[in-house]
């Protein structure tokens, strides 16, 4: 398992993780689990905040090293609200990611973090975009990421559909956060979602006992 | 004629007792002593129409452009010391390119014309260098934007306009353009004004030949900025010659 999952080999504390986003009708959702993890088998925080708020309508997702994502949200989020400043007008998604991406890209030998960017802008509406870890830069309807995302292919495969009402994709996130963090060790505690829309930034929160419970449980 | 800044215009460095900088005001005069170009936005899309003198039989035609690609969807016409009006679209290029590289999208043209406009700005402060002599406009068209033009000045001040004109025949190319009522007009009925414009402030007396130089950026290119093609600018040239023979004509009525 180790030569297989590079997060794994990560020293200190990591976000062992599962981390999602999803367009629906007029927003996006963008999720993850709350669970930090020291090696494989200590668990570091059982609440921690995967979800930075990077503007006023754009979030990203960590996964990997904590101290290394915390650092490039932390400097995106500095040249983000610089940029928008000068532009006197709200970021457009695509340039937080790209943010994002630079930083991942050009630093790539000392960084061990991957980025969900997601948010809403006047331009294009809703977005998502996977900035990976060695820096790329991909735009999707609906991704999934962390040591977690792997578990949980096969259903959003399935159970994606685009244009999804907000409920329906709520459920969606919800169902497949639980199912990730039922499979993977070092993914846990409650649910963090948070909907972007034009009109507003919405914190949901699913704590551990509320969870869809599946045939197993 | 303007006043003698004895003793206070020696360096950008300086200022005069009653608060101006004379090196900035010298280098507007440097723009003045060059030919006009003129740039309208209208409806739909920017257009730029300069009139490029040609000094020498010998001149290969299309040579010494004065109008510049920036990035795909801006260009920039020049008036002034064309060595420094190259040197500074060089300049708008890095700037439209880095952009794109740290933000991932198009520059949008008021952030280019800020940019531009301080490093043009950062020349005028200091006694070891000069400021540049040329000003120059700016365009760009986008799908959610639209049109927009911006002129910048040796002074580093930028403006956005619906229509504006730098070079030795501004004043009588303002007066033409005011003429225009350009927010109702699309760049195909535009272009045409355009070249009538030049046609119109170049003086025949003083300068002899000129080369008109005609691009446009708007719906019409699908937002990329590029020279107008050869038989739409025939035919923009030809309605210019027309029209000014008319105004000859009408002329000779009245005697």
């Amino acid at each position: 398992m180790d030569s297989h999952h590079s997060y794994s080999q990560v020293k200190g504390v990591s976000t062992g993780t599962t981390i999602l986003a999803v367009k629906f009708n007029g927003g996006v959702i963008i999720g993850s689990d709350s669970r930090a993890s020291m090696g494989e088998s200590y668990v570091s925080s059982k609440t921690i905040n995967k979800l930075i708020q990077v503007h006023d309508r754009i979030f990203c997702c960590i996964a990997g090293s904590l101290a290394d994502a915390q650092a490039v949200t932390k400097m995106a989020k500095f040249q983000l609200s610089f940029h928008s400043i000068q532009m006197e007008s709200p970021p457009l998604v695509k340039a937080a990611a790209s943010i994002m991406r630079e930083l991942c890209y050009n630093n790539k030998e000392e960084l061990q973090a991957g980025f969900i960017t997601a948010g809403w802008d006047r331009k294009k509406g809703p977005q998502i975009y996977v900035v990976s870890l060695g820096g790329m830069l991909l735009s999707q309807p609906f991704t999934i990421g962390g040591s977690g995302s792997t578990y949980i292919y096969g259903y959003v495969d399935a159970k994606f559909k685009p244009d999804m009402s907000l409920e329906e994709a709520i459920q969606f996130s919800t169902n497949a956060l639980a199912l990730a963090m039922g499979r993977d060790n070092v993914s846990g505690g409650v649910v963090h979602l948070v909907v972007i829309t034009e009109a507003e930034v919405k914190h949901v929160v699913v704590p551990g006992n509320k969870l869809p419970k599946f045939h197993d449980e | 004629m303007s006043s003698i800044g004895t003793g206070y215009d020696l360096s950008a460095s300086t200022f005069s007792p009653d608060g101006r900088v004379f090196q900035v005001e010298y280098a507007m005069k440097a723009v003045e002593n060059s030919s006009t170009a003129i740039g309208i936005r209208c409806k739909d899309g920017v257009v730029f129409g300069v009139e490029k003198l040609i000094l020498s039989k010998l001149y290969e035609q299309g040579s010494n452009k004065r109008i510049f690609n920036i990035d795909r969807h801006v260009g920039m016409a020049v008036a002034g010391l064309l060595a420094d009006a190259r040197s500074l679209s060089e300049v708008s290029r890095e700037e439209a390119s880095n952009f794109r590289s740290n933000y991932g999208h198009d520059i949008p043209l008021k952030h280019l014309a800020d940019r531009v406009g301080m490093y043009v700005h950062a020349y005028t402060l200091y006694s070891a260098v000069r400021p540049f002599g040329c000003s120059f406009i700016l365009g760009s068209y986008d799908e959610d934007d639209g049109p927009q033009l911006y002129m910048v000045d040796p002074s580093g001040i930028s403006y956005g306009y619906w229509g504006c004109a730098i070079g030795k025949a501004k004043q009588a190319a303002k007066t033409e353009i005011e003429k225009l009522q350009m927010k109702e007009m699309t760049c195909r009925e535009l272009v045409k004004e355009v070249a009538k414009i030049i046609y119109i402030v170049h003086d025949e007396v003083k300068d002899k030949a000129f080369e008109l130089e005609l691009s446009w950026v708007g719906e019409v290119t699908k937002g990329r900025h590029e020279l107008v093609p050869k038989d739409i600018k025939e035919e923009a040239e030809k309605y210019a010659k027309e029209s000014l023979e008319e105004e000859d004509d009408s002329d000779e009525d009245n005697m």
